[in-house]
């Protein structure tokens, strides 16, 4: 199938003009472009207007070119647009590169210190004195450096529209209310803006207008969301290892944690978040706290994720509940640390030598984000296996724009548990894995227990119902297949789902995670062109038998994947082997997320042969 | 032993694991008899003991004791992380783990390392053999430089120290012992269970099997009477075992099942465990010397465990009420507020 990764010619986007525009701003990294980004992420946002932002960064502390992409769309789109209406040089060694990106008649805003050939003649081209403005606020030597990316905030405030109570509002925001760097910042900002409004004269189609669509709205990235909902999901224990880009999963349990779980009464942690040595010792520890009757996780990305291998066989096999966010970056190997992929979902769904097959929640949004994390803990526990959460670098990372947290609608489930009373009253022989309800699940004791009958011993070596080595190969069997009845049984429990429907539709695209931005996109803009596809958004493996039905009722359905191999295509074409042939992998692997204007591509070539 | 019980009722039966599957005369079976003994006779309830272990012969050693507790045998090397979660969930429980010097030493250096430097309160038993049994007999990290194997020839490293290893890991209690001293190995175990902090016991645990040498010891005689908990591996050809006895301040030359001789140095009366400069120092020269120190090498009763960094409630964590571990709605509101 195709790979073709180019972005169509530099046309003008049909969606262009007020509220609707997209922005390429291209710094050094280590320059404190991100506060200037942010800042203006959340002016448009407080004016009313859905908004979203990438970060296309490198593996890097200080120095190598980054990329913050600001997506204004009224319309509410919030995938990555494959060229900028505007694009902000601030780098000269991208310089050249940066205009490439821009759109036909595009406006190009650079530091008139680049000594750079401007090669495009179809584009407007506009040199900020960047110095001269930072000079004239006088600034402290050491913030001479970080104060300079504001001046782009002013110059795009006074060209947009924007308006500068909000811009004052994230500033504020973004320094906890200090006021000396706010009023500094400011400062910048206000000289850029005047400086622009003095001199140039541009009749831009591109402005804000303000709106009243974001008031209901959080502006955030995944992994803070992820972090948060593991929180309110009642996480006992948390073990990691840093890794780009699941870091900020864990560091923002460190920051939350500590506010919101403490008990009231004794003024105690509810919690342990414990740093570890390696993956190898953070997935070690998260099985000996899950065996401990702990609510346990640990987040952590394609390298980490091979490292936590053999104790998440472990995890499945002696059936422990734990839980594994998985943060994709581009692999295989270090691979690509900053950018996005969705390479690790064959690795994740069988993580683990031997049979191994785990239940994997893979969330498309922010708020989806939130929601796994309080529900991935409460079917590890209910199934008592590993749960991994595949999120990636451009959910978890990036920033978009969502309906506020929804607070659990279910009371917390900690599955079967059997503590001292239990086991009391309990009439079958109980034994650690034996299934005495019919329903695969056997009943479990942990540590602590002190009834004289509790102790089991737990081993990934060969087991019988009562967890005593056995090499028996009738135990063998009888245990792995009950295993495998588990994980299936699961199916129905797991997040369903979302299914996009166009009346006539015959053929359907099914996509998973956060390409959805995109697909919708795509769908909406291929609609007008007369091509209709249902849409499945699948949030969960095994698939759902919602799922396998919706294949079977199309005659065509492409697979959409963000890795070279179509992983997800070769899962659903192995559930459904009689439909595998009307299954059309479409693949992209260039470490970006997947844009509209590829998938409008790709499809509309396969349509119309 | 019929009829008797200890002071919380208890016969040595209830401290009793399944039947070892080890070879008859491992050192590693004496261990399992001296850590049921030392259970019994300190009188702790087994359910309050958690049994942790990673892969090796040495790490099947939990099943064979005190099968009243629960116990997980987990990943080669990695115990020390297991450990570390396992033990959260009630901090009231008794960590006693069971290790090998491959398991240690080798695959397991790095997280041996890091559980000494947290200071995890738990018992932590190598049971050090300087030989893989399992595999059959390869080399291991603290095998002696110049030992002859069957099928490995010479070993051509030096090898590792735990005992070293542990105190430059700033382990809180770090202790030598000889699996044929049943008297001081007690004695070190029910120090270690006493322990507050994490306790490793380095035991040199001679390998029956994988000895090359055989006629090297005929003069010592595998005996039901000093092995009694054994009874029952009755089914395994008896072949013999190590037994050593001497007292403090005496150096005992020991001739091992694989041929070569180690040096048993007890430590003086005089001798203070608590600077794990001097011990270190003391370590260098007894190695120079090519003896082998047993007995309480370093200990630091006072050294701040993992529990005493993290602000735990006095209910085990795995006994919280759901209730107690989801923030309110309101809580959220004000998150949603900061959302931006």
């Amino acid at each position: 199938m195709a790979t073709k990764t180019e972005e169509p010619k530099p046309t003008q986007h049909r969606l262009s003009g007020v509220n609707e525009f997209s922005i390429n701003i291209g710094t050094v990294n280590g320059s404190g472009s991100q506060t200037a980004n942010l800042t203006l992420l959340r002016a448009i946002f407080k004016m009313g207007i859905p908004v979203s932002g990438k970060n296309i960064f490198p593996s890097n502390i200080q120095g190598l070119p980054t990329w913050y992409k600001i997506r204004v769309s009224q319309a509410g789109y919030a995938g990555r647009r494959g060229l900028a209406d505007i694009v902000v040089a601030m780098n000269s060694s991208t310089f050249a590169d940066d205009q490439d990106d821009l759109v036909e008649g595009g406006l190009f805003l650079y530091d008139d210190q680049i000594e750079g050939e401007i090669d495009r003649e179809d584009m407007i081209s506009v040199a900020i004195p960047v110095k001269k403005i930072v000079r004239e606020a006088k600034p402290h030597k050491d913030l001479r450096k970080f104060v300079a990316n504001m001046v782009y905030v002013g110059v795009l405030t006074n060209l947009l529209g924007i308006e500068m109570e909000p811009v004052k509002e994230a500033l504020e925001f973004h320094f906890k209310g200090k006021a000396n760097p706010v009023e500094f910042n400011m400062k910048v900002i206000q000289l850029a803006y005047q400086w622009a409004d003095e001199t140039l004269d541009l009749d831009l189609p591109w402005r804000v207008e303000p709106r009243e669509l974001t008031k209901d709205s959080i502006l955030v990235d995944g992994n803070t969301a992820g972090a948060l909902g593991s929180i309110y999901g009642g996480v006992h224990f948390v073990s990691w290892y840093p890794i780009t880009p699941a870091t900020s999963l864990p560091e923002t349990m460190l920051e939350f944690a500590p506010k919101l779980r403490v008990d009231p009464d004794t003024g105690k942690h509810t919690y342990v978040i414990i740093q570890a040595e390696d993956e190898l010792a953070a997935i070690g520890m998260v099985v000996g706290a899950g065996w401990g009757g702990l609510r346990a996780m640990t987040a952590t990305s394609g390298p980490g994720l091979s490292l936590m291998n053999e104790y998440a066989s472990l995890a499945y096999f002696a059936e422990i509940p734990v839980v594994v966010w998985v943060i994709q970056r581009v692999g295989p190997s270090t691979g690509l640390p900053t950018r996005t992929a969705q390479g690790d979902i064959n690795t994740t769904y069988r993580l683990g030598q031997g049979d191994t097959e785990h239940i994997l929640l893979i969330p498309g949004t922010v708020g989806e984000c939130f929601e796994f994390g309080w529900k991935a803990l409460d079917l590890a526990e209910k199934y008592q296996t590993a749960v991994f959460v595949l999120s990636d670098l451009d959910l978890g990372k990036n920033q978009w724009m969502a309906d506020p947290f929804q607070y659990p609608d279910q009371p917390i489930e900690r599955g079967k548990i059997l503590w001292e009373e239990d086991l009391e009253k309990i009439k079958e022989e109980w034994g650690r894995y034996r299934d005495l309800d019919g329903d695969y699940i056997p009943y479990r004791t942990v540590p602590g227990n002190r009834h004289p009958a509790a102790a089991y011993f737990a081993r990934g070596t060969g087991h019988d119902e009562f967890a005593n080595y056995s090499e028996r190969p009738a135990d063998w069997e009888n245990n792995l297949n009950r295993i495998k009845n588990k994980i299936n049984s699961s199916r129905p429990e797991l997040p369903e789902p979302v299914i996009l429907k166009q009346r006539g539709a015959k053929n359907a695209l099914i996509a998973i995670g956060s390409t959805d931005a995109a697909v919708r996109e795509a769908l909406d803009y291929i609609k007008e062109d007369g091509v209709k596809l249902n849409y499945l958004r699948l949030r969960a493996l095994p698939p759902a038998e919602g799922v396998l039905d919706f294949i079977r009722k199309h005659d065509k359905i492409y697979i959409l994947d963000n890795n070279r191999d179509g992983q997800m295509h070769g899962i659903l074409s192995l559930e459904l082997p009689e439909k595998a042939t009307d299954l059309v992998s479409l693949t992209h692997i260039d470490g970006l997320p997947i844009s509209a204007e590829w998938i409008i591509e790709q499809i509309m070539q396969e349509e119309n042969h | 032993m019929a009829g008797k019980v200890n002071e919380i009722g208890l016969s040595k039966g209830d401290y009793q694991g399944r039947p070892s599957t080890l070879c008859l005369g491992c050192g590693h079976n004496a261990i399992v008899a001296q850590m049921i003994a030392a259970c019994y006779e300190l009188n702790i309830p087994p359910e309050s003991v958690v049994k942790l272990s990673g892969i090796g012969c040495s790490s099947k050693a939990p099943t064979y004791f005190m099968k009243r507790s629960f116990g997980f045998n987990g990943l080669h090397g990695r115990m020390p992380s297991l450990a570390t979660g396992a033990l959260f969930a009630d901090t009231s429980l008794i960590g006693v783990g069971v290790s090998g010097d491959g398991d240690t030493a080798s695959i397991g250096m790095g997280q041996f390392k890091h559980v000494t430097r947290r200071n995890l309160p738990m018992l932590y038993i190598v049971a050090n053999n300087g030989v893989y049994g399992l595999t059959k007999g390869q080399f291991s990290a603290t095998a002696e430089e110049g030992l002859a194997l069957k099928k490995q020839g010479q070993n051509q490293y030096v090898p590792i120290d735990i005992v070293w290893e542990a105190i430059a890991g700033r382990a809180s209690f770090v202790a030598r012992s000889f699996s044929g001293d049943p008297q001081q190995l007690k004695s070190l175990i029910m120090a270690g269970l006493h322990h507050k902090g994490i306790a490793v016991i380095d035991v040199i645990s001679p390998c029956v099997t994988f000895n090359n040498q055989d006629d090297a010891f005929h003069s010592y005689t595998w005996g039901k009477s000093h092995e009694v908990a054994l009874h029952e591996l009755s089914f395994v050809p008896p072949v013999r075992a190590i037994k050593v006895q001497y007292a403090q301040g005496e150096s005992l030359e020991v001739p091992l099942y694989d041929g070569t001789h180690i040096i048993l140095k007890k430590l003086s009366q005089d001798y203070e465990p608590t600077d794990r400069a001097k011990a270190m120092e003391m370590l260098e020269q007894a190695n120079e010397k090519n003896e082998l120190v047993t007995g309480l090498i370093y200990i630091n009763p006072k050294q701040e465990s993992l529990f005493d960094i993290y602000n735990l409630p006095e209910t085990p964590l795995n006994r919280l009420k759901p209730e107690q571990l989801r923030p309110s709605p309101e809580s959220l509101e004000e998150i949603n507020q900061l959302m931006y």
